[in-house]
């Protein structure tokens, strides 16, 4: 069990954490999100007693991290693949970290086995690649066997293979009843994973709830509907009794409907009554990352613009080929994502707008927090109205949610 | 357009790509899948002409990489976030780039701007985050206004925001009729991205398909029904000889069928249906199924060495053995 | 491609890395300081020189022995200019830019060579004016026969010294291993080499050694060296000329 109360963290003037008060629970997989530079890497090496917190404190099983006994043994930390000594091999890396703690040496060869790493155990880690890196972070966090266990962006450089078993390892140490507490910034990762998310923006606490309900929280569910293709008098005759009835519809790309407000059996039932035949009719979900994308807006750094290209538009210089023609070239926006309306882009990034960061560098750069300046809040950008939640046409061709 | 034609690559005894023959198309993101240590990498160095091959070609809209005229104005690539000089500020890192292959200077600012790097643009890259550097890369890529582009793993190190933003990138650049191809071991956010899959495995080509044929391929595809007249429907489509599975939630199953022809099972005996949908099997487990016998590092179950010294049956795990006693 | 494109773009290559400039600043400052040191203590030992030593006194080549480490911070430009694109990984944006790769490293290594040269001459005629200053009344005048030559030749031999590394680095890749490699080479084995009787006839073949001669304005006496200064010059292009072959055959061959 993780606990933070009232966890600030200032550098200077600025403020990367603000009164921050959360649990990890045990037996659970907490994913923990946030934009970058939120605020996140810092909350977790406050955890680890890496850095101090400026007020507040955090606490792992009751003890700040530095009193906790025998530390090593309670709490395993994937931090940063290469905090490794790179001339070191693997095995002895491990050796290293075990006899720190007292933890016998065959339990170095036990996690090289649980991470596939036993056969390049004794070379030198420098020759690693991230995937094999991140392995070797992982094989250190569950040396000692610690019942609690961080992990930052685990899944970083590994193979489609390595993502599989970290996910399992993860569900599996939870279902132990060890705590897990897991930073991802890949969405559609962490909705496989964690069942509780903690998400942060500007350094402060934005949700602490479990997945399924950020999502329903921060989006609607809707139905897809499709009618037959030979007939698209039925579509057009559903369409209309759907919207009279209450429900939002919306035309998708390959010609079914995305209907929201009204529940499975109740379209069901005005499809009979209008006499329509069904040829689909399925849940879904929005994504975790529709939602977590609509609850951070304007705690976002580094927003991306339109590319003006207006350079390439001019004649190149004498000698030098100019690009094929292109489709759309020379349009202000041909690189911008399809405009809201089109139903394409649900969370609009707000285009050729300064973004919301007026002081340059990231936090991890050693920069000041953009953030946290005691500054006017987000701006909450009105570019992004709340609408109703349309993903990208093509999401939910290839991404049922439950066909797991 | 970028065709491999019996692209191979030898070190010393490795066979590190073998006889690759595939063409890359204009119009659609093309996703290039594989195992560590497929070849994916070596594949995308040869196409840029940084490897030679062992035999075969790689034309670039039908040409050696090496003929192009200015290359960054036909394939802009990003291949490592890191390839760059770290005490050299990103706007002299892409200005040198731009300057190389005859790009005019306004459009260093163009692409900064629009990879929202604008603000740090004097910066030393050596201070940026993996994100940033990867905006960089992105940046650099995009720089020469190319037909072809290609990423290697670009989500690498961004933030959601920037997954978002690089997979409509991708998506609209297709979209205009370039070709887009990039590789990426995030199935999740392949299939949110591709359109189109090349996967490799131990050098060889095992599948050039698109993303619905490779996923109907390589795994079970079936359709979930829910209704109220649950019995009558169970004996409407035994009779229509369609094999059906009840799930666990009262849902049924029904594999390898057409939702269309159960829609119209259904309407034609006046069955109330609440639900009718297609399942498909994840991106992720298709890919599981097609390359379950080519990868490299094997994580392993997790037996202990020797039986737990206190086996206590309700929390056996490894570890029990010294850590508990 | 128009190679001068490529020019133009390793220019803003080199100027825009903090190591081009603290490499040649300190290649300036070390050569002038030390040289204008050793001057000034030359002066004061003159009176006390043997007969041998006082005929044999070469103002000119003594206001450049600021260069025996000066050449070493010539040394570290000329290796870093090239093996910072394999270091860093940019090496692979490089040619992915620039597949012709002759014309990369050469067009890399005019624009590097040029740069040095400007400064090795500057270096050069400060080192000379000031190193002069320092000796009072020994010293010599740019208008004296030969002298005007050492001091242009002070200036070529820094440039070929960079040119020579970087054909090295060009070969080897990493800084590290080209450092290792020049750093004591030019500092300690070339020495060695030429002090051991029994070497010394391989030693001045070696590219300061014979290089150095183009500064020397007085002969030795005895000196039994079998080739002139310009004869030492080009042997000392002949290095460089190999280096820079060496490289580019393996950056030809290699893959990058």
């Amino acid at each position: 069990m993780i606990e933070a109360v009232g966890l600030t963290k200032r550098y200077g003037d600025k403020t990367a954490v603000y009164n921050l008060s959360f649990q990890v629970r045990p037996g659970a997989v907490t994913g923990f999100l946030g934009p970058n530079g939120s605020g996140k890497s810092t909350t977790m090496r406050m955890i680890l007693g890496l850095d101090n917190p400026t007020a507040g404190q955090v606490t792992i099983g009751g003890y700040p991290y530095p009193k906790l006994p025998n530390a090593p043994r309670q709490v395993g930390a994937l931090l940063d693949a290469k905090a490794v000594h790179g001339g070191r091999s693997a095995r002895s890396h491990l050796l290293c970290l075990a006899q720190l703690s007292g933890i016998p040496a065959r339990r170095v060869d036990e996690v090289l086995g649980v991470v596939g790493l036993q056969e390049v155990a004794r070379k030198r880690s420098k020759g690693f690649s991230l995937g094999m890196g991140q392995r070797l972070g992982i094989a250190a966090a569950l040396l000692g066997d610690p019942q609690v266990l961080l992990f930052d962006e685990p899944v970083n450089g590994l193979d489609p293979e390595g993502i599989l078993w970290v996910r399992n390892l993860m569900k599996a140490l939870a279902a132990e009843g060890r705590t897990v507490f897991v930073s991802s910034h890949l969405m559609s990762e962490m909705a496989l994973t964690a069942d509780h998310l903690i998400v942060i923006g500007r350094g402060q606490l934005l949700a602490d709830m479990s997945v399924k309900d950020f999502i329903s929280a921060n989006s609607a569910d809707f139905a897809r509907v499709r009618t037959p293709d030979t007939e698209p008098q039925l579509r057009e005759k559903l369409t209309s009794a759907l919207t009279e009835a209450g429900g939002h519809v919306l035309p998708e790309q390959d010609g079914a409907l995305r209907i929201t407000g009204l529940p499975l059996p109740r379209i069901s039932d005005i499809a009979h009554d209008a006499d329509v035949r069904l040829w689909e009719l399925s849940p879904h979900q929005a994504s975790l990352e529709e939602a977590y994308m609509r609850m951070t807006q304007g705690a976002v750094d580094y927003r991306s613009t339109v590319d003006q290209k207006s350079g390439l538009m001019q004649p190149l210089p004498p000698g030098a080929q100019p690009p094929m023609p292109v489709p759309g070239q020379g349009q202000p926006d041909w690189y911008a994502p399809p405009p809201p309306q089109q139903g394409g882009q649900p969370f609009a990034m707000p285009q050729g707008q300064p973004g919301p960061y007026g002081a340059p560098g990231a936090p991890g750069a050693g920069q000041p927090n953009p953030y946290a300046q005691p500054a006017p809040a987000a701006p909450q950008t009105p570019a992004a109205p709340p609408q109703p939640p349309v993903s990208a046409a093509s999401a939910d061709l290839t991404k049922p949610e439950d066909a797991r | 357009m970028i065709e491999l034609e019996g692209l191979t690559k030898r070190y010393g005894e490795k066979l590190a790509v073998n006889n690759l023959t595939c063409t890359v198309r204009p119009g659609m993101v093309t996703g290039f899948l594989g195992p560590n240590g497929a070849g994916k990498s070596t594949t995308m160095r040869m196409m840029l002409g940084l490897d030679r091959p062992t035999a075969g070609d790689v034309r670039i809209d039908g040409k050696h990489y090496d003929h192009l005229k200015d290359p960054l104005t036909y394939i802009g690539a990003l291949l490592d976030a890191k390839a760059m000089h770290g005490g050299r500020s990103a706007f002299n890192h892409l200005l040198c780039l731009a300057q190389s292959n005859g790009i005019p200077k306004r459009r260093v600012a163009e692409v900064l701007d629009t990879v929202g790097l604008t603000a740090v643009a004097k910066k030393k890259a050596k201070g940026f985050s993996l994100g940033m550097g990867q905006r960089l890369g992105i940046a650099g890529a995009l720089l020469g206004d190319p037909r072809i582009l290609m990423f290697d793993e670009p989500v690498n190190g961004l933030d959601p925001e920037g997954i978002h933003w690089i997979r409509n990138l991708m998506k609209s650049l297709a979209a205009q009729g370039r070709t887009v191809f990039v590789s990426s071991h995030l199935m999740s956010e392949m299939a949110l991205t591709a359109d189109h899959l090349v996967v490799i495995g131990q050098g060889r080509l095992l599948a050039d398909t698109s993303m619905s044929d490779f996923i109907e391929r390589n795994s079970r595809s079936y359709i979930r029904i829910r209704s109220p007249q649950r019995e009558r429907l169970l004996d409407v489509l035994h009779e229509a000889g369609v094999t059906v599975v009840e799930s666990g939630s009262g849902a049924l199953e029904v594999d390898g069928g057409k939702p269309e022809q159960i829609g119209e099972l259904a309407a034609q005996h006046q069955i109330v249906l609440h639900e009718l949908s297609p399942q498909q099997a994840s991106l992720e487990e298709a890919f599981m199924q097609l390359t379950a016998e080519s990868v490299e590092y094997h994580a392993h179950a997790d037996t202990p060495h020797e039986p737990p010294q206190e086996p206590s049956p309700a929390r056996q795990h490894w570890g029990d053995g010294w850590n508990r006693s | 491609m128009a190679a001068i494109q490529v020019v133009r773009s390793e220019w803003t290559k080199i100027r825009s890395v903090a190591s081009t400039v603290w490499t040649l600043s300190l290649a300036v400052v070390v050569t002038v300081a030390l040289g204008m040191l050793i001057s000034a203590l030359s002066r004061h030992e003159f009176d006390k020189m043997s007969i041998k030593d006082r005929l044999s006194f070469d103002p000119t080549f003594i206001s450049f022995a600021g260069m025996s480490l000066g050449q070493l911070a010539m040394i570290v430009f000329g290796v870093l200019v090239v093996s910072n694109e394999y270091s860093t990984g940019m090496i692979r944006t490089s040619l992915a830019a620039v597949p012709q790769r002759g014309t990369f490293l050469f067009s890399k290594i005019a624009v590097a060579t040029g740069l040095a040269l400007a400064v090795g001459m500057a270096t050069g005629f400060v080192a000379f004016f000031l190193g002069q200053a320092m000796l009072g009344s020994h010293r010599a005048s740019i208008g004296d026969p030969h002298v005007l030559r050492a001091v242009i030749g002070g200036g070529i031999y820094m440039t070929l010294i960079a040119v020579f590394s970087m054909g090295v680095a060009a070969m080897l890749r990493s800084p590290m291993l080209s450092l290792g490699i020049l750093m004591p080479f030019f500092f300690l084995i070339s020495n060695i080499l030429g002090n051991v009787d029994a070497t010394k006839k391989i030693g001045r073949f070696l590219p300061d050694q014979a290089g150095s001669k183009i500064m020397q304005v007085v002969p030795r006496i005895d000196d039994d060296t079998p080739y002139g200064p310009y004869g030492g010059l080009g042997i000392m292009v002949l290095w460089a000329l190999a280096a820079l072959l060496g490289g580019y055959v393996l950056l030809k061959r290699r893959d990058a």
